[in-house]
């Protein structure tokens, strides 16, 4: 009987699987094949398309006046972003977890941007730190005169940080919050029988114990942060200048503002290539020092 | 001083949260006032007169009806589809037994990977080869098959009983009867969770209504927002008013659901919708 079922099987899952792969295909792997291929091309919206090898590459990394500028941002971006994020979703979820009430009240309020749109996020926050707005104000009021964040060429990339840390690290900081609490309670009663204080409880088994967690955090908010566009557009533009150009944000320009979609195509294989590369080591470095023995 | 510690602790975090939430009380409390008062020296907590109107003005300034529901029609679908897709394909994967399954799986694995900003391109392109930009099925359609949503049924396929699924096949049932009368009901925690995280992940996309659609009728609402940027000098008081009402359903559904969401974020489920 089973393997005449496994027969029919395989004409069911062909039925059952059709329509997933045949949006796959069309709208992902044919997508990001035509993608590469663009990229290889001169493709605007004017004019005629022909087949330039790798130009757009030797130009992006040895003609374009802002790449290696572009690059440079999205790294810098995100090494801060994902620092500032993973260590402020940990060390709030431990704060919250050693709360004696309101545990799950202190998680949603600190969840509670995540799932509004970062669009609408980042219009609020640029009323905020607008020159005149509130915030200079405030820093006003303690005697203090501090640049403005927004118009600052040096400083503009710290208020998309801001802004992108406000409206995500919830998220990280409920995965770890659902990992401290799965540690059995016995493991850390015996640690501290055994003379083992908070501080070393927190480094040699809390943190042990959550690692899974954190790698699995790390890598999406890194995979995430470097796309990073919705923030910048609302936010920056971009500018000043090409201060806040991230990759995802030169890609969206070149293809949409001034439509080269050939040259914003080798960009965009730019950054897929960033992404698996960091992804890669990440997979690599995560044999150190993640433990999925619980 | 050891008892009180605890105290002392849950009070700093609920000066950290005020402090917290001060951008959403600032975006209610500017969408309330007259535009003169938002840059007002020094700044007023407070408006002076509550401009209820200002919701019913920016509905009229831009289009947001439109846009509300433009965000409702397309993420809906989107959700719908998806959820349709990902059931069907998470029971091949987790219940079916055909030749290729673990190499296709990888695929879809694989698929996770690809990031928005690498395909947006040819799908423009695409979508403008066959008139569907600027339309509803252009923002639907190539949204709406994430090899994600199948993953997570099938992992929550793996854990359904083999038993429940060989009494069914003993009396005759076919697959599709039985992932229709077993399998979904079991599977409307799994279900519910995909359709939240797939339709607020929707609500919030940018990317793709900013290059799928030109102009206002077809924009949903942050895109609709951006558009307020550019008339003539920002009104930060109707743009406050129109952040508010896109912030709104997914504001509520966090307040409503969070239990669930928080669960479902414990389990890894979550990363669909980012």
């Amino acid at each position: 009987m089973a393997s005449r079922r496994r027969r029919g099987d395989a004409t069911t899952a062909a039925l059952f699987l059709a329509p997933g792969l045949l949006g796959l295909t069309l709208f992902l792997l044919l997508p990001l094949a035509a993608s590469l291929a663009l990229s290889f091309t001169n493709w605007q919206v004017m004019g005629e398309t022909s087949f330039i090898g790798l130009a757009n590459y030797r130009r992006l990394f040895t003609a374009d006046p802002v790449f290696w500028g572009v690059l440079a941002t999205t790294l810098a971006y995100t090494a801060e972003y994902l620092v500032l994020n993973i260590v402020l979703a940990l060390a709030m979820a431990v704060w919250i977890s050693s709360l004696p009430w309101g545990r799950t009240l202190f998680r949603l309020v600190f969840f509670l941007p995540t799932f509004t749109p970062l669009v609408g996020v980042a219009l609020v926050w640029l009323l905020m730190l607008s020159p005149g707005g509130v915030i200079e104000w405030g820093f006003a009021g303690l005697g203090l005169t501090v640049p403005n964040i927004i118009t600052d060429p040096r400083l503009a990339l710290q208020a998309i940080v801001l802004v992108s840390l406000w409206s995500h690290f919830g998220y990280n900081m409920l995965l770890f919050g659902a990992a401290l609490e799965a540690i059995p309670a016995t493991y850390l009663d015996a640690a501290a029988i055994d003379g083992a204080g908070a501080w070393a409880r927190f480094w040699k088994i809390k943190l042990p114990l959550i690692s899974p967690s954190l790698f699995f955090g790390t890598v999406l908010t890194a995979i995430t942060s470097l796309q990073t566009f919705d923030q910048v557009y609302a936010l920056t533009r971009g500018g000043p200048g090409s201060s806040t150009t991230t990759l995802g944000y030169a890609i969206y320009n070149q293809g949409f503002v001034v439509y080269r979609l050939g040259y914003a195509s080798s960009i965009a294989w730019v950054l897929f290539a960033v992404i698996m590369a960091l992804t890669a080591l990440q997979l690599h470095l995560q044999r150190r020092w993640v433990h999925y023995d619980a | 001083m050891r008892r009180f510690w605890p105290w002392v602790r849950l009070g700093a975090i609920a000066v950290t949260a005020c402090v917290f939430l001060f951008p959403f009380f600032w975006m209610v409390s500017n969408a309330l006032r007259r535009d003169r008062e938002v840059f007002a020296v020094p700044p007023r907590l407070l408006p002076t007169e509550f401009q209820w109107g200002n919701f019913v003005q920016a509905w009229e300034y831009l289009p947001f009806g439109q846009f509300f529901l433009n965000s409702f029609i397309v993420a809906g679908s989107i959700t719908a589809i998806v959820l349709v897709v990902s059931s069907l394909g998470g029971y091949a994967f987790a219940r079916l037994h055909f030749a290729g399954r673990g190499p296709l799986f990888l695929v879809y694995l694989g698929t996770l990977m690809v990031p928005q900003a690498v395909i947006v391109i040819p799908l423009f392109l695409m979508m403008s080869w066959i008139g569907w930009l600027d339309t509803y099925q252009g923002l639907i359609v190539p949204m709406a098959f994430s090899s994600f949503g199948t993953f997570l049924m099938r992992q929550f396929f793996l854990s359904v009983p083999q038993e429940l699924e060989d009494a069914a096949m003993i009396d005759g049932a076919a697959h599709w009867r039985i992932l229709l009368t077993i399998f979904l009901p079991l599977a409307l925690p799994a279900l519910g969770l995909l359709a939240l995280f797939t339709f607020t992940g929707q609500w919030n996309a940018f990317l793709w209504p900013l290059v799928a659609v030109n102009g206002p009728e077809h924009a949903t609402l942050p895109l609709g927002l951006t558009l307020f940027q550019g008339q003539q000098g920002t009104q930060w008081n109707y743009m406050m008013a129109g952040a508010t009402i896109s912030m709104a359903p997914g504001l509520a559904l966090t307040i409503l659901l969070h239990r669930t969401i928080f669960k479902g974020i414990a389990v890894g489920s979550g990363f669909g919708g980012r």
